[in-house]
């Protein structure tokens, strides 16, 4: 095995000061919004959240693609990592948003077209997983991880289009779920330079939990080489 | 030969075979078929649909029929190719991957349709609602055919894995929603009248759809069967 | 003259383990070669590679003057395989099944050759019954006629004689043979020797995805097979 890069450490760091940056401009720096009250603060995170995710899904299409053409297990680990933090920030993503939705909205869930694309996104993530479980050999299992990240992946934009279509047709009765209407406010200064440096900060995080995974990924597959040699001795 | 009518001609004779053993055993088709019945009973049941209330559900009830029946079909279509052995001898043949996928793709789509041909005259008659208008027809038209191409790929990897059973409608339902919302939609609005200029819309999506998901297949159908 | 068959340094891994180990084969027009080995030696795996089914990890492979995987479709259509599995269609009866598959090949002339093929395989009366219908040795003789249907310049045969019984397993001899008469390039893995003795003209031993030893048909004394394969398995230890 081999010792953890300077790299790494050096991005840790600036991950564990910058979450702890934003944090504190989050609290300290950013103005508490009039209308909304302190639960708007939940706002730098979720969107951050939200953006890391989609980046995250977006990143595991990209290097199953690249897998599919080079075939090197490199890029199915990365691929792997990357639907793996898209669903651990999404989930992030979805739950901050319940907080402030809750007194905002008057409600934990609405079927909101934002809402709804991130649910399914979810459960198409989860059903990459599904399919992985049940592929006991490694390359098929990247492959076909490969092609299904890359149909998910398309089939994000197009769920959110339909579903945004199918409530512009059909007015909403019940509630407003327009996120434009209820809930929306304009930025004062202070509160952009804190979404910008959450959502820099948030980046950052999700390239140092993107390699830690990677990492983990390899070593598991040296662990695994250096058991069938074990197993190959004992047979000889 | 040019290699275009090669392959077409492959791709005939592929789509030929499966529909001409599906005739003889019709296998797929009858237990679609009675499987589309039951979901609409189940529906009638559980909805206690009531004739005022009936027309806005119309559109939904059919196609969770319809996606349903649809796994149920393309499940059946790659295991038994699986199970024989003979998805080899297809892969023996001198002709491109993609042709395997796109006879697989019509065949099960002819054989969603012939279903959808029976299922549609009864839904009218047991609940004395025309759904055959030209509209609507379109609609299953190109709600069958997107939910096929999208469906084939997803199941000829479905059918290679431990959970084969149970993993097809898991992978299949979460990217067909665009294409299933459309349809929902599109049929609804047929049935309420409206004017086409709102149809539009979910008419264009529902081809985009068809269009990406084609062309996303034959890209990655290689992938799938190469080992 | 360029070999039919030519391998070198061909390495397939399934995840991390090895199934073939730098393996280097050629065989030339007429040559009729029989794979031995015991199992799991990567037997199947080379005949699988050969017949373009899986990419191997690495090295070079040509079959028919055509490079694997590049040229794949022009190799597949000089190539026959019987592999364990018959490979045919349960609800179409043997001369359709034919029949789609010289489609597929695109065959001249289909009807007459289906035909020929058939008596061949000793299947000509059951013509137009439905193949879910036939005993398992029906099926293999039928999958038989299948591999050869577009004479192949190349035949491929996995354990062909399994599920056979004594009458059809002559029969497939006897059609290995004529096929082999024309020049053809058989490659056949087994671990019946007797059977392989009578019929190849060379036998390669494959063990743990290496040839250990390879020699042709009149090197070897008619009942000293047995004794040169467990010659070639005790030497690589």
């Amino acid at each position: 095995m081999d010792n953890k890069p300077k790299g790494l450490t050096l991005l840790d760091g600036l991950s564990a000061l910058g979450l702890l940056a934003a944090t504190l401009m989050v609290f300290f720096y950013a103005p508490v919004e009039a209308v909304m009250g302190p639960v708007q603060k939940v706002f730098y995170y979720h969107v951050a959240a939200g953006w890391v995710g989609m980046l995250s899904f977006l990143f595991a299409a990209f290097s199953g693609g690249i897998y599919l053409k080079r075939g090197d297990m490199k890029w199915d680990r990365l691929s792997v990592a990357g639907v793996e933090l898209g669903l651990v920030f999404s989930l992030i993503n979805v739950i901050t948003g319940a907080i402030w939705a809750r007194p905002i909205w008057n409600t934990w869930w609405t079927w909101d077209p934002r809402l709804t694309t991130v649910a399914i996104m979810l459960l198409v993530y989860a059903a990459y997983l599904m399919l992985r479980a049940g592929i006991d050999e490694a390359e098929k299992r990247a492959r076909f991880g490969a092609v299904y990240a890359i149909v998910g992946f398309i089939s994000v934009p197009l769920t959110f289009f339909s579903i945004r279509l199918s409530r512009t047709i059909h007015p909403v009765v019940i509630g407003s779920s327009d996120p434009e209407a209820l809930g929306k406010f304009n930025m004062t200064g202070p509160m952009s330079a804190t979404f910008v440096v959450s959502l820099i900060v948030f980046t950052i995080l999700f390239f140092d939990l993107l390699w830690h995974r990677y990492r983990l990924a390899k070593f598991a597959h040296q662990i695994e080489i250096a058991r069938s040699a074990d197993s190959a001795i004992e047979g000889e | 030969m040019s290699p275009l009518r090669l392959y077409l001609r492959a791709i005939a004779a592929m789509t030929a075979k499966d529909l001409k053993a599906e005739w003889r055993s019709r296998e797929m088709f009858s237990a679609m078929l009675v499987f589309g019945l039951l979901v609409i009973f189940i529906f009638n049941f559980a909805l206690e649909m009531k004739p005022a209330e009936r027309g806005a559900l119309t559109g939904g009830i059919l196609w969770v029929t319809l996606a349903f029946t649809g796994t149920l079909g393309l499940n059946r279509a790659f295991a038994a190719e699986k199970d024989r052995g003979s998805l080899d001898g297809l892969l023996l043949a001198p002709v491109d991957r993609s042709a395997i996928y796109l006879s697989k793709t019509l065949s099960s789509l002819v054989i969603m349709l012939a279903t959808a041909a029976v299922l549609l005259p009864l839904y009218s008659l047991f609940y004395n609602q025309n759904l055959l208008l030209p509209g609507i027809l379109l609609v299953i038209l190109l709600g069958c055919s997107g939910y096929v191409l999208v469906g084939a790929l997803l199941a000829s990897m479905a059918v290679q894995a431990r959970t084969r059973d149970i993993l097809l409608p898991i992978l299949l339902f979460p990217v067909a929603i665009p294409l299933l919302v459309a349809a929902v939609k599109a049929t609804g609005a047929f049935l309420a009248g409206v004017n086409l200029s709102e149809i539009q819309p979910w008419l264009l999506l529902l081809a985009a759809y068809n269009l990406i998901f084609l062309a996303v297949a034959f890209m990655a159908f290689d992938y799938i069967v190469e080992e | 003259m360029e070999p039919v068959i030519q391998v070198s340094r061909l390495v397939k891994r399934y995840g991390i383990k090895p199934a073939l180990r730098g393996v280097d084969f050629s065989a030339r027009a007429g040559e009729f070669v029989a794979v031995l080995g015991p199992n799991g030696a990567g037997k199947t795996t080379f005949l699988r590679i050969l017949a373009s089914l899986v990419k191997a990890s690495s090295g070079n492979i040509r079959v028919a003057g055509y490079s694997l995987p590049r040229q794949a479709a022009e190799a597949r259509l000089r190539l026959g395989m019987l592999g364990h599995q018959p490979m045919l269609y349960g609800d179409l009866t043997a001369a359709e099944n034919l029949l789609f598959f010289a489609r597929l090949y695109n065959l001249p002339d289909a009807g007459k050759r289906i035909e020929t093929v058939l008596d061949q395989v000793g299947l000509l009366r059951q013509r137009n019954d439905l193949v879910r219908t036939f005993s398992r040795g029906m099926q293999q003789r039928l999958a038989i006629g299948r591999a050869v249907l577009h004479n192949p310049q190349v035949l491929l045969l996995d354990e062909p004689h399994t599920g056979l019984d004594q009458e059809a397993c002559e029969m497939l001899d006897a059609l290995l043979r004529q096929v082999a008469s024309q020049q053809r390039t058989i490659v056949l893995t087994t671990h019946d020797l007797a059977r392989a003795a009578a019929l190849a003209s060379r036998f390669d031993v494959l063990s743990h995805g290496k040839f250990l030893a390879s020699t042709a048909a009149d090197q070897v004394p008619p009942d000293g097979i047995l004794a040169f394969y467990r010659q070639a398995l005790e030497a690589a230890r």
